[in-house]
């Protein structure tokens, strides 16, 4: 019973989560929630949905604006869904989704679109009341600003841009792994100097 | 309720070291040959090399299911010690409990017949009875009801095992780290992956993804059957005997890698291994995943011609993405320096083993 596997011979990252576009599916219960350019994935998806009218009149929709400034509440606001809401940022709009799960039931289905860091925290609220895996379509547009742990002091920053960055929590310099915890919502950061204190790489834009 | 230890070092013969893995440092083995030195041949390829984790050779790490050895004791205080800094490296989500459990039950169990010296379980229904002599415990508890310990089952019975545990659930397919403990482990977060499935828990490691090694290996370990456990090995470098390099104290231990020197290299830098080990549990049906952790000074294994001259080859062979990715690149043209004094070229047997 011995299984020998290939060799390792370069240096490469496997990293992200992926995403598919949404489609939408049969269901009693449609939550849509979106942020920043995400909104074009939930139009696209209706656009091309053979029950749209269906989908809309049960479908429960809320939105905020994305970390860099893109608002298309309006084009959600105007689908016409039976219940809109329009949040300012993230943390505001999940007390509503808490809300909205306790009354959920099997059947609903969960569409997610935009940053990874709302699509992250939505899905962390619904894998949080056992709704199944297969239930949560995620679909990721707009910004790719990331919300990173530090592994070390465990506090989380939020819209990450450059790497390496500077924790807000704790001030390490972390440079930002690919690697990614749904429970956390969030990628990993690791000290980038803890072998030589100071020399720090010059940071480089790597998400926008 | 707590767990207090009562250990005294001379109990048992004076078996059980009196010793440290941390500040003064002063881990060592008594006998380097019963070390599990991980390399049968003079060069490394990584590989999945599962094998039956059936009981080996007597008087080595392989003579049990669970090898207790000299360090037992010293790596329980440790451990002790290590969640009293930080209670998050160990975790357990609510639907593990059961798998808890069963790991609970198998660790008593065959540490109660491999070690009757040591350890005793006596059972009157679901009413059980264990004793744990090394550590001084003694605790009667039912069992399956948490009630009655002073941990949850799992972190009860992680505070008296050695090696790093994860507990995998299986469902979708695939299997889901949804609990473990982490204080001797080689730089991975038991928090931040906690909830992790498969692939994702391994996303980081290099290019095996790519040539399709953890589908392999998933699919291998979706067939584990409860009674055939399986082992394999993993290796690293390590400065000072320091169980737990933990990715959360990486500030405080990474630095210790820019002090190795020609002179102190020798008792500094150890070779860290890892017997891992898989075991399909009987209630749960989720996979129990001992990390064991084996530290070697490389002093010790030039105790060892035949380990010292192999050593000294595949350090000097390894490619450098794998020195990298190990996190000792920083060091490897030292390490093999040192070591070559220990290799005058002459052949080595195949095989683990010593050759006296």
């Amino acid at each position: 019973m011995k299984v020998d596997l290939t060799p390792i011979d370069a240096p490469s990252i496997k990293s992200r989560p992926v995403y598919a576009p949404l489609e939408a599916r049969p269901g009693k219960l449609h939550v849509i929630v979106a942020d920043c350019a995400g909104a074009d994935a939930v139009t696209d998806m209706l656009a091309k949905a053979n029950n749209r009218s269906e989908i809309l009149g049960s479908a429960h929709v809320m939105y905020c604006p994305g970390p860099t400034g893109t608002d298309l509440s309006a084009k959600l606001e105007g689908l016409g869904a039976a219940q809109f809401f329009r949040a300012p940022t993230i943390p505001a709009l999940l007390p509503r989704l808490v809300r909205v799960l306790s009354d959920a039931h099997m059947g609903t289905q969960f569409y997610l679109a935009g940053t990874e860091s709302l699509i992250g925290q939505a899905e962390r609220e619904i894998m949080g009341t056992g709704f199944p895996f297969a239930s949560i379509q995620k679909e990721h547009r707009g910004s790719t600003l990331r919300r990173v742990q530090c592994v070390h002091c465990k506090g989380i920053t939020e819209n990450v841009a450059t790497d390496p960055f500077k924790c807000s929590h704790c001030g390490l310099n972390l440079f930002v792994r690919d690697h990614y915890s749904r429970r956390m919502a969030a990628f990993q950061g690791v000290n980038i100097d803890a072998e030589d204190p100071g020399q720090v790489p010059e940071s480089v834009v790597r998400f926008k | 309720m707590s767990l207090d230890f009562k250990f005294a070092p001379d109990d048992f013969g004076g078996f059980f070291r009196d010793e440290t893995f941390r500040d003064t440092f002063t881990y060592r083995n008594s006998d380097p040959r019963r070390f599990p030195f991980p390399f049968d041949r003079d060069d490394y390829m990584y590989s999945v090399n599962m094998e039956p984790h059936v009981p080996g050779r007597k008087g080595t790490a392989f003579e049990h299911t669970f090898d207790v050895d000299e360090h037992y004791v010293a790596e329980m205080i440790d451990r002790a010690k290590v969640l009293a800094e930080d209670p998050l490296r160990c975790q357990s989500l609510p639907h593990m409990t059961l798998a808890g459990w069963d790991t609970l039950e198998l660790i008593m169990e065959t540490k109660a017949r491999d070690y009757p010296q040591w350890f005793s379980l006596t059972k009157d229904g679901n009413r059980w009875h264990w004793v744990n002599r090394p550590l001084g415990i003694e605790q009667s508890f039912t069992f399956l009801d948490e009630s009655t310990l002073p941990y949850p089952p799992f972190e009860y019975i992680m505070r008296q095992t050695q090696g790093d545990w994860t507990l995998q659930d299986e469902r979708d397919g695939t299997l889901w780290m949804d609990a473990g403990i982490a204080t001797s482990q080689a730089d991975w977060s038991v928090d931040f992956d906690v909830g992790m499935n498969f692939m994702e828990w391994h996303a980081p490691v290099p290019l095996a993804h790519e040539k399709g090694v953890f589908e392999r290996a998933l699919k291998f370990l979706l067939k584990l059957q409860h009674g055939a456990p399986v082992r394999r090995f993993n290796w690293t470098m390590t400065v000072n005997p320091l169980l737990d390099t933990a990715p959360e104290t990486y500030p405080k231990w990474g630095p210790t890698k820019t002090t190795i020197t020609q002179e102190n290299m020798g008792k500094k830098q150890h070779l860290r291994v890892e017997l891992q080990s898989l075991y399909r549990l009987p209630r749960s049906n989720a996979i129990a995943f001992d990390i064991r952790c084996y530290l070697c000074s490389f002093e010790q294994i030039a105790e060892v011609p035949k380990w010292a001259r192999r050593l000294h080859r595949v350090i000097r062979d390894l490619p450098v993405e794998l020195a990298t990715y190990k996190g000792f690149i920083r060091n490897r043209d030292a390490m093999v320096e040192w070591l070559s004094k220990y290799d005058d070229g002459t052949p080595t047997s195949p095989g683990w083993f010593p050759d006296d």
